[in-house]
């Protein structure tokens, strides 16, 4: 057993932190009131390698691995969950699924712009009537020769306002469902047929893009099939296993950051003459944040450590997801109670954390998902199979 | 004991939710997101009696007993928190200050104006309480703002924050250090040295203007002296009290109504081929929530009872309050779960819920203080010194 960052990833956070304290931190809450996706701050994460962290040299990656990649999100989450939201549809779903299931030529023109951050990826799986239910969509692509021609739409996707490339998933033969007919494309958005038709006004994560896409007669090359025909359920849950951990890591920088602010400001304010960090009700809250924070912590990775090692990792990524996105909540929830009324108060990052964190709990599969993940998972090994 | 709500408090609660589903539901999203003061559903309350609704009819007054005073609460709230608190703080903190230890001039002078809406600045005449101050917040005690006696006057000095129905109010009960100790002030707005700062932005209750409130050598008659000096910290408890009981109606309100939309969407949002309602994981979130909401019910009915009987409020409005908060952010919480994606949007009610609901937490003190209050009281008989 070894619980120690290499020199490389050591460096790699410095870097990274330095970057996001520098660059991102002081236009969060601009990015938040605007309603603005940071393309700046997108731009020069791609420039300085970063959007390629975990993708292999060969293709215009860093090749620092999973270990890395949650390096970058939990850096980024500490400072701004729109930014980390933008990044991990870009890397950990979007490029993510042709890192995973494409052929050499599809990662030679899609990957390596992607991983360089020339270009700008989603993930396009959620349709109106198929959330959690993530087989059931309806989008349909019927072969044409040597195209097929797509059908239908997606919604809340995310970077789905501004990207070049979008992994798709339609069925492609209705009779056999998930397994077999689905299959997933990879899109160019500036392909006729192709339409953004609004954007979603959310909650939180507001300096993201979350967008409904109308797909009418898209034609999409055989070529840029992605994986092989009717196995497209396989590669969009590949591929969201990886989102599921990076989500963790996001989380885990996202609960720090509370916990930070917390204890920084019960040092700072005075009530009763006394700290607020001598009184026990505040001691309390976080002391259970920070365990539950270096519980996160060890498990995100853990797990990225499985992924580099190669091995299973589906239940724990959906352990990450699940447990992250729930101490995310419980942290920012403290410290939006430390801080009293200047938590409620939009002047402050409190309150945009708040709002923002709640997403976690939803987006990337449910937590109720995560739970049948989870637990179908592990019935198995005991030989029983179970439905949603 | 009889649990039941006399013929005329059931016929009451059938108008006053009649008022909120008319008046308030069809344009609650769109204020939220104007994010301005509702005068107009203000004023058509004023028609109806709702500005006067505990005082008595010698000050038109509609001579609401506290229960269905809470009953009209909880209706506002189910389509508008801000509504029901920019009422609660008029009524309880204010209004009913004034009839409990106003001098009969007092009573004739301002009961008449808040209880009508009519006679003051704005087009709806409301009160406001300003006690909180940067450095008093949840240790009120600690007020720093003077009042200098000067011949038949006052002159006050200081600022305060925080100050609900600040920007539209046109009375304020204003708390301030006299030679005789805490003693409240009744400021009207046109007061020569009174000045309303800026507005507080706010993660809910966006149509609650919140400001600051300044009094530089601000000169008040002495007739405007609420009770005597030293009288003003029982005068804030006494309101503050009031105040909780009316917010754990608030809470009932927005906590029952998130039950409703989130039931109603669950039967009908049909995932792996049927309504979610079926799935254990959903019907868990709204058994538990369901049962909460009861219990709160019970606990909200049992505090306005004790309040009309003129009991001690000490224990019981902290104990309603600090489970009311608690209640509402589970429930806005798990309602906002049930509605996955749907709950994050602000195009649907849910959003707007949860952001409003997380301010009971905090507003008419935090939970941590009234879980001090009513460890007082539960170790009282121990003789156990119990300080915040």
């Amino acid at each position: 057993m070894d619980f120690t960052f290499s020199p490389e990833h050591k460096a790699l956070r410095r870097m990274i932190r330095e970057f996001a304290e520098r660059e991102i931190a002081p236009i969060a809450a601009e990015l938040d009131r605007e309603h603005r996706v940071p393309m700046g701050i997108m731009r020069k994460l791609g420039e300085i390698g970063l959007l390629g962290v975990c993708f292999p040299q060969s293709y215009g990656g860093m090749g620092a691995g999973e270990m890395g990649y949650c390096i970058l999100m939990e850096e980024l989450g500490r400072v701004c969950t729109s930014t980390a939201t933008n990044v991990g549809a870009h890397i950990g779903i979007g490029a993510m699924a042709i890192h995973l299931d494409g052929s050499e030529e599809q990662r030679r023109k899609y990957l390596v712009p992607l991983a360089r951050g020339e270009k700008f990826a989603a993930f396009g799986l959620t349709e109106s009537n198929a959330g959690s239910d993530a087989a059931n969509i309806s989008t349909r692509a019927v072969r044409d020769g040597n195209e097929w021609i797509i059908n239908g739409g997606k919604i809340y996707i995310t970077n789905g306002g501004y990207a070049d490339v979008i992994t798709i998933m339609a069925v492609t033969d209705p009779t056999l469902g998930a397994r077999g007919g689905i299959t997933a494309f990879i899109v160019e958005t500036d392909w006729p047929g192709f339409e953004v038709a609004r954007e979603e006004d959310k909650m939180g994560i507001r300096g993201t893009s979350t967008a409904e896409l109308v797909f009418d007669d898209l034609r999409v090359p055989h070529e840029n099939v992605l994986g092989k025909v009717g196995e497209g359920f396989i590669t969009f849950m590949k591929s969201l296993d990886m989102g599921r951990l990076t989500l963790g890591a996001a989380c885990l920088g996202g609960a720090q950051g509370a916990l930070d602010w917390s204890i920084q400001w019960a040092k700072t304010r005075e009530q009763f003459g006394a700290q607020l960090a001598q009184k026990q009700s505040i001691q309390w809250k976080i002391a259970d944040i920070a365990t539950e924070v270096e519980a996160l912590r060890s498990l995100v990775y853990r797990v990225a450590w499985m992924v580099d090692a190669d091995q299973p990792f589906t239940r724990l990524a959906a352990m990450c997801k699940l447990y992250g996105s729930e101490v995310a909540s419980r942290a920012i929830d403290m410290a939006l109670q430390i801080h009293g009324g200047l938590g409620y108060s939009r002047d402050y990052p409190v309150e945009r954390a708040f709002r923002d964190a709640r997403i976690a709990e939803i987006f990337e599969g449910t937590n109720e998902i995560q739970r049948i993940v989870i637990a179908s998972r592990l019935f198995r090994e005991h030989g029983v199979r179970i439905g949603p | 004991m009889d649990f039941a709500l006399s013929e005329e408090q059931r016929m009451f609660r059938a108008m006053f939710e009649e008022f909120s589903t008319n008046e308030i539901a069809p344009i609650a999203e769109e204020m939220d997101h104007e994010e301005a003061p509702p005068l107009k559903v203000l004023q058509k309350a004023a028609r109806q009696g709702f500005l006067g609704a505990t005082l008595p009819e010698d000050y038109f007054g509609a001579a609401l007993d506290f229960i269905s005073y809470a009953l009209l609460i909880e209706a506002l709230a189910k389509d508008c928190m801000s509504i029901a608190v920019m009422l609660g703080t008029h009524v309880s903190m204010v209004e009913m200050s004034i009839l409990e230890h106003g001098s009969e001039a007092q009573k004739e002078t301002y009961l008449p104006m808040l209880a009508t809406g009519e006679g003051g600045r704005s087009s709806v005449s409301l009160g406001a309480f300003a006690l909180t101050e940067p450095d008093a917040g949840t240790n009120a005690k600690a007020i720093q703002t003077k009042a200098v006696p000067d011949g038949a006057s006052y002159v006050l000095d200081g600022v305060k924050t925080w100050v609900a129905n600040g920007e539209v109010a046109s009375l304020y009960l204003l708390f301030a250090q006299a030679p005789g100790g805490t003693t409240a002030f009744l400021v009207p707005v046109d007061a020569a040295g009174l000045t309303i700062g800026c507005r507080e932005p706010t993660l809910g209750l966006r149509n609650v203007p919140l400001n600051t409130l300044y009094v530089e050598a601000c000169s008040v008659p002495a007739a405007n002296r609420l009770g005597a000096e030293g009288e003003g910290w029982a005068i804030a408890e006494g309101a503050r009290r009031r105040m909780a009981i009316t917010l754990g109606a608030a809470a009932l309100g927005v906590a029952d109504d998130s039950i409703d939309v989130a039931t109603q969407f669950a039967s009908e949002r049909v995932q792996f081929g049927v309504p979610i309602a079926e799935k254990q994981a959903i019907q868990n979130y709204v058994a538990e929530s369901a049962a909460e909401v009861e219990a709160l019910r019970h606990l909200v009915y049992h505090g306005a009872w004790r309040a009309d009987r003129g009991d001690d409020l000490k224990f019981h409005a902290s104990v309603v309050k600090a489970f009311a908060a608690r209640v509402a952010r589970r429930v806005t919480d798990r309602m906002v779960q049930v509605m996955g994606g749907y709950g994050y949007m602000e195009d649907y009610p849910l959003a707007r819920k949860y952001r409003d609901a997380r301010a009971l937490g905090i507003i008419g003190g935090p939970t941590e203080l009234h879980d001090v209050r009513i460890a007082e009281d539960v170790f009282a008989e121990y003789e156990v010194e119990v300080t915040p």
